[in-house]
Formats: structure tokens, sequence, C-alpha cells
């Protein structure tokens, strides 16, 4: 049963309108960022608040939803933004990434390959991949306009000279169908090739910053990177301590005050999967 | 205003069925959905063209529309989209009859390419596997779409459409309860 006094997903009609049309465009211009006018939501800017309003604009009654932070299914902003869609649109919610058909999602992209019947949102902090490099919205509108990320190009050589290679482990920036760069969201490095040629489409939703793009299913997407200094995803050169898993990513535990150290899963449905099929994880 | 049809029977759920049916064709161009919901517009609109304004355009939507004062008094009323006269204003245009060229609608700009217009184009049918070739965004290696009774010289104005990208025209096609869209990133070649 769904709250009684609220609109199904929460938002009024008009909103998901609003917010829908602007989703058509995005995935019209893949990597553009599209403005809309964000609302008010019932939980605090940075908890998610972009994600929420694009999955409430496209959620119907009989979606199965999954939402993950940091790739774990049961951490505070995971339960509670399942518990909200339970509440006010009465949804179904799974841990399990194959059983779900849309993904909001928080810094991670799930381990197991989504398919085409699967939509996936990312939360974004920050929509504008030039805003440490040009502070004024007015600028990089034009840049963007002219896909002129010299900016870019110039921060990461910068690394290059400094520290020998591109120091950035998170939010790396992408070219998305060779026209527009894009924040991936602060998702780890790793996680970039998977944007590549998807099978689902990738929806992206900035609460605070009130923009949302997107990637179509099937859009090239490539980490930008020099001939001499390719892209390379990093991982932690560790098995993961419960699964084994030597493929996906991993988060580093502090297990004790003398320097001890575990790496395990981040995505806990890849992890519990493995694990209850010890043969298949065997090799 | 002497007889007015309902519009979704549930306005809630319908348009939310019908945007998910419009999100799947616009994300994967060339692929034919189907609107499940059930109204009965007024001639000439059919039921996936009225489903996507219906769903989609509302006060905030400048509409322009050939489909005559029946059509335009159905969703005056259920949409509240002001009519304008001018093409060049509108954010979506409804062509039942003639299609408009596509350079009379707007294109958007540099900065703001969001801006360019949806033409919702009515046709007298779709078939999928057969025809055009469609290549780009959300198309994996080629997707053939057969349009019937698409405008004259239209894959030539889609092409000068395309090379305008990222400003350009999206276009909804409609016939009966079935859609497919050509957003503008995407390539047509005559099969």
């Amino acid at each position: 049963m769904t709250e009684a006094g609220y609109n199904f997903a929460y938002l009024d009609e008009a909103t998901k309108r609003m917010i829908r049309r602007a989703i058509l465009k995005a995935v019209a211009i893949p990597g553009h960022q599209i403005p809309f006018g964000a609302r008010e939501m019932p939980l605090p800017y940075g908890w998610g608040t972009g994600g929420i309003q694009v999955t409430a604009s496209i959620l119907g009654p009989t979606d199965v939803l999954k939402v993950i932070d940091q790739g774990a299914d049961d951490t505070t902003n995971a339960v509670s933004i399942r518990r909200f869609f339970t509440r006010v649109a009465g949804i179904a919610t799974t841990e399990v990434t194959g059983e779900a058909s849309i993904i909001q999602t928080r810094h991670r992209i799930p381990e197991k390959p989504l398919t085409e019947d699967q939509i996936l949102v990312y939360q974004v902090p920050q929509p504008e991949p030039l805003f440490r490099l040009e502070p004024h919205r007015a600028e990089t509108r034009r840049l963007h306009a002219l896909a002129d990320y010299g900016l870019m190009h110039v921060r990461l050589y910068e690394d290059i000279a400094r520290l020998g290679h591109i120091a950035k482990a998170y939010d790396y920036p992408v070219m998305v169908n060779e026209r527009y760069l894009m924040s991936p969201s602060p998702i780890p490095a790793f996680d970039n090739p998977k944007m590549h040629q998807m099978a689902a489409l990738q929806l992206f939703g900035a609460g605070r910053e009130k923009r949302i793009y997107a990637v179509p299913p099937y859009t090239p997407v490539r980490s930008l990177d020099f001939e001499d200094h390719p892209f390379r995803p990093i991982r932690a050169p560790h098995a993961c301590a419960i699964c084994g898993s030597t493929a996906s990513y991993l988060d580093e535990l502090v297990t004790d005050d003398a320097g001890g150290r575990a790496f395990i899963c981040s995505d806990t449905d890849y992890c519990q999967e493995r694990q209850q099929a010890p043969k298949a994880a065997a090799e | 205003m002497t007889h007015l049809s309902p519009g979704f029977a549930d306005p809630v759920l319908d348009a939310q069925a019908s945007f998910r049916a419009i999100l799947e064709a616009m994300s994967r161009p060339g692929r034919i959905q189907r609107i499940e919901a059930r109204i009965t517009p007024p001639a000439p609109l059919c039921t996936a063209a009225a489903a996507a304004l219906l769903s989609l355009a509302d006060a905030d939507t400048p509409l322009w529309l050939d489909a005559g004062e029946a059509v335009a008094e159905w969703l005056r009323f259920h949409c509240g989209a002001p009519i304008t006269p001018e093409i060049s204003a509108a954010r979506f245009a409804l062509a039942c009859g003639t299609a408009p060229s596509l350079e009379a609608l707007d294109v958007g700009t540099d900065e703001d390419p969001q801006l360019g217009a949806t033409l919702i184009l009515q046709v007298a049918g779709l078939v999928a596997g057969d025809g055009w070739r469609l290549t780009g965004p959300g198309i994996q290696h080629e997707h053939r779409l057969r349009v019937l009774g698409a405008p004259a010289e239209f894959t030539a104005a889609w092409a000068r459409n395309h090379t305008l990208f990222p400003r350009g025209v999206d276009v909804l096609l409609c016939a009966g309860d079935s859609i497919a869209a050509l957003p503008r990133s995407v390539t047509i070649a005559e099969g």
C-alpha cells in the first residue's frame, strides 16, 4: 500500500512532465547537461535528490527498484531511498542486480553486466566536468557549445608532468559519442569502461545543480587519455577477503588498530552471489 | 464545445506507461513501441500521437498543429498547451497532414540545443526489420525501419538536420498505437 496523501512516486504530474521532457532531450543529445527545475525533496541535497527525481519520473507500478550506495545495498542512503519509493509508489524492491528494472546508484556501476531491460540512474553531485577548471557557468556552457575541452587535456597533462601519471581515481572525465565531455559522477575510474556501449540506458540527475543528462544504450564512452599515457582503470591488487574475486572493485577495510587491512568487494550483491555459488567462484 | 472524448483513464499511470514507451523508443531509435493506454482522440489524431502529447505537453510547451479545430480543442482542454500559429515558436509540432519542413522548426542554439522542438509526425504505418537503415547512439549495429507514408525527401531533410548536431529537431513517428523515434543523433540511410 502506498502512503495516503501523496501522488504516485511523490512528485506532482506537472513536475514529472517537465523532468520527462528533459530526459527525452538528454537522450537525444548524449552527454549534454539539460537544466531542469529541481524540486525540494524530503531529504537534503547531497543524498541523491537528483537521482530520486529522475527515478520518480520514470518509475511505474511494475518496476523493481534496486538502490546502491558505493556498491552496497545495505547502507543508510540506499535503504532509506528504497523505503521512500516503497512508501510513495508501492513498488517492489530488490538487492539482486539481475532482478531490478531500475537501479539507482551512488558512485558505483554494478559488476554484473546490465541488460537492455534495465535503466541505471546515477546520483550526481557535480555535473560539470570543467567545474574546477572554469568557475563560470556561462563560460563552461560556451566551451561545451564549441566542444573546446583543451582545459581538461591540460589538467590531465599537468598530472603527468608533475606525477608521471594521471592522478584521478574517481570522477574521471569521459567523452560521450565523441562530442560532449561528461562527468561520469564520482564512480571509480575502474567503472568507466562499463559505460562504453552499455546495453542499458544511463540517466544522470543532479538535484542541487539542477541538471539532467544521459547516455543512451550502445553509445561510445571514452575516458580521456593520451597516446603515450593510455587510460588505465585502477584496482587494488588484492583478492576479495570474502569471495576471493580478483576482478571486482575492492573496498579497503581497517580491521584493527595495529595496521590490519582487508579488501572486500564494494558490490555487495556480486560478492553474495559468488559466496552462494562457491563452485563457480573456484575459477 | 459540443462533445469532448476523455483523455487518459488514469492520468498518472497511463502517462507514466506512455512516457516509458516513448523513452524506450527514443533510447533505441527505430525500434517500434506500443502505447497501451486506451484513448479515443478525435480524428485525425492517432492513439500514439495523442498519448505522447497527453504525457508530455502542458502550459509550458507551445504547440503547433495542422490537425483541425476538434483536435486543437481536445488538446487545449486535456493538456492545457497554448496553441501557436507560429511553427518556429512551438516546442511540440503535431503534423497529421503534409509534414512541415524540419527547417521551419526551432533547432535550439549551440549552448542550449535542448530547446530544439519535437515533431510528432503521424504516418500511415511503421514496419520493423525493413526499409531505412538507422545507426547512431542507442543502436548496437543497425536498426531497420520502414515508414509508410513518410514525407517526400525526408531522408535528405533529415541528413541536413543531423549535420546541425547538437542542434536539431527530434521526431516521434506515430501510426495507430505504434511509436518510433528519430532523435537528432541518428543517421538514416535509404534501405
